[in-house]
């Protein structure tokens, strides 16, 4: 009775061929078009500040000052005894600009109230962790250069 | 005399061809003048009269939409003179506010009504509870309302940083940074919704085409499922059960 149809049945008919195709090319052109998009979305070139910059010569900076540059967001900070560290003025909490609060020796954020030294160690949270350091170097014209690409550990220190 | 205008205008070939029925007589014609008309078929053909009152949510509901709508027409209107760049944003918002006609009119209409719209969908949803609307068959007509209400919220978010003034600098930084404490994606998902590592820029385009297209074409959406649900599950659940009369 069906000795005809074995044959028949395991060849794939011109419509399931074809629906096989319709799909799998709808599945690629979503996959694909979820790729592309969420790379598309991804800006490669990005007109940022640079994270390396000159912050001028030393002698602008009197011995015993914390100085913040509100555009950079950074704090340079030159010690009694002449040498310089610099810190990241964002705030470690939710990203906040802080600032410096002589008076009181300590920067403060504005936000939710966190407090760092000069060292830019946590005295009052909620800031999770401290401020931290990045690479400042003197170029050959011996002007102050600092890269916020470059975290340093809380003990480097510039001696010029 | 008026009577017969309106009969003979509605019997008219011209009102016919459009809206294909005239007055409805009987409950058949009633029916195909909702079935045929396009903004009236996703409602059903027969609805409590009771269930449909403003009253019956408070009037939270319609007020809810009706501040979505000043929001629309009153942003289109900002639209036309806001260009979010940097710092023009800024200078316009201020240009707004001291120059156009009727300009900071406009905008604090824009903005109250944003703040009106947050706490009237909050009540709205508030309401809701009380009256166990969230049941069944309601169940997923909920969910749609806690998704509107998400919605509301980050058409605030989005709106705040457009006037590029210091509050929303900081207000955007702040949530940015919640938002790349998230696990695995956070960071990736602040770098795309950014379009870079800072609040600058591009984030105020995104930020932009965020506010003024994708999450209102999202919301409209929304809304259109919302009242069609309310209908077709009966209508609008009382806060107080009616009694049954005599």
């Amino acid at each position: 009775m069906n000795g005809n149809k074995p044959d028949k049945q395991k060849l794939l008919s011109r419509r399931e061929f074809l629906n096989t195709m319709g799909t799998g090319a709808l599945v690629i052109a979503g996959v694909g078009g979820t790729a592309v998009s969420w790379d598309y979305l991804s800006p490669k070139v990005l007109f940022e500040p640079p994270l390396k910059f000159k912050v001028g010569k030393p002698e602008g900076y009197a011995p015993n000052s914390v100085t913040l540059d509100a555009e950079k967001k950074i704090f340079i900070v030159r010690e009694e005894q002449g040498y310089f560290y610099c810190l990241s003025a964002v705030c470690t909490h939710l990203g906040c600009l802080t600032y410096w609060r002589g008076n009181e020796e300590r920067i403060a954020c504005p936000c939710h109230g966190s407090n760092f030294t000069r060292h830019g160690e946590v005295l009052k949270p909620p800031a999770p962790r401290d401020l931290p350091h990045f690479l400042i170097t003197l170029d050959d014209k011996g002007e102050l250069v600092v890269d916020k690409s470059e975290m340093v550990s809380a003990d480097y220190i510039l001696k010029v | 005399m008026a009577r017969n205008l309106i009969e003979k205008v509605v019997q008219s070939q011209p009102w016919k061809s459009i809206f294909r029925t005239g007055v409805p007589e009987s409950n058949l014609d009633k029916s195909l003048l909702i079935f045929n008309n396009f903004f009236f078929h996703i409602f059903p053909v027969k609805v409590r009269r009771d269930s449909l009152k403003f009253s019956a949510t408070l009037y939270l509901g319609v007020a809810a939409f009706a501040l979505f709508m000043i929001l629309v027409i009153t942003g289109i209107y900002l639209m036309l003179y806001y260009h979010p760049s940097v710092p023009q944003a800024y200078n316009d918002m201020k240009d707004l506010e001291f120059v156009v006609a009727n300009g900071r009119f406009i905008r604090n209409f824009h903005r109250w009504a944003a703040h009106g719209m947050v706490a009237v969908v909050f009540l709205h949803l508030l309401r809701v509870f009380f009256a166990g609307a969230y049941k069944p068959p309601k169940q997923f007509n909920w969910v749609i309302g806690v998704m509107l209400f998400l919605l509301t919220l980050l058409l605030s978010y989005t709106g705040y940083l457009l006037p590029w003034d210091q509050l929303a600098l900081w207000g955007i930084s702040v949530g940015t940074n919640m938002l790349g404490y998230a696990p695995l994606l956070g960071q990736k998902l602040r770098f795309l919704l950014l379009g870079g590592n800072i609040v600058g820029e591009n984030a105020l385009l995104r930020f932009y085409v965020l506010h003024v297209f994708i999450l209102p074409v999202v919301m409209t959406v929304l809304i259109g499922i919302h009242f069609w649900r309310v209908r077709k599950d009966g209508g609008i659940t009382p806060l107080l059960k009616r009694r049954p009369k005599g």
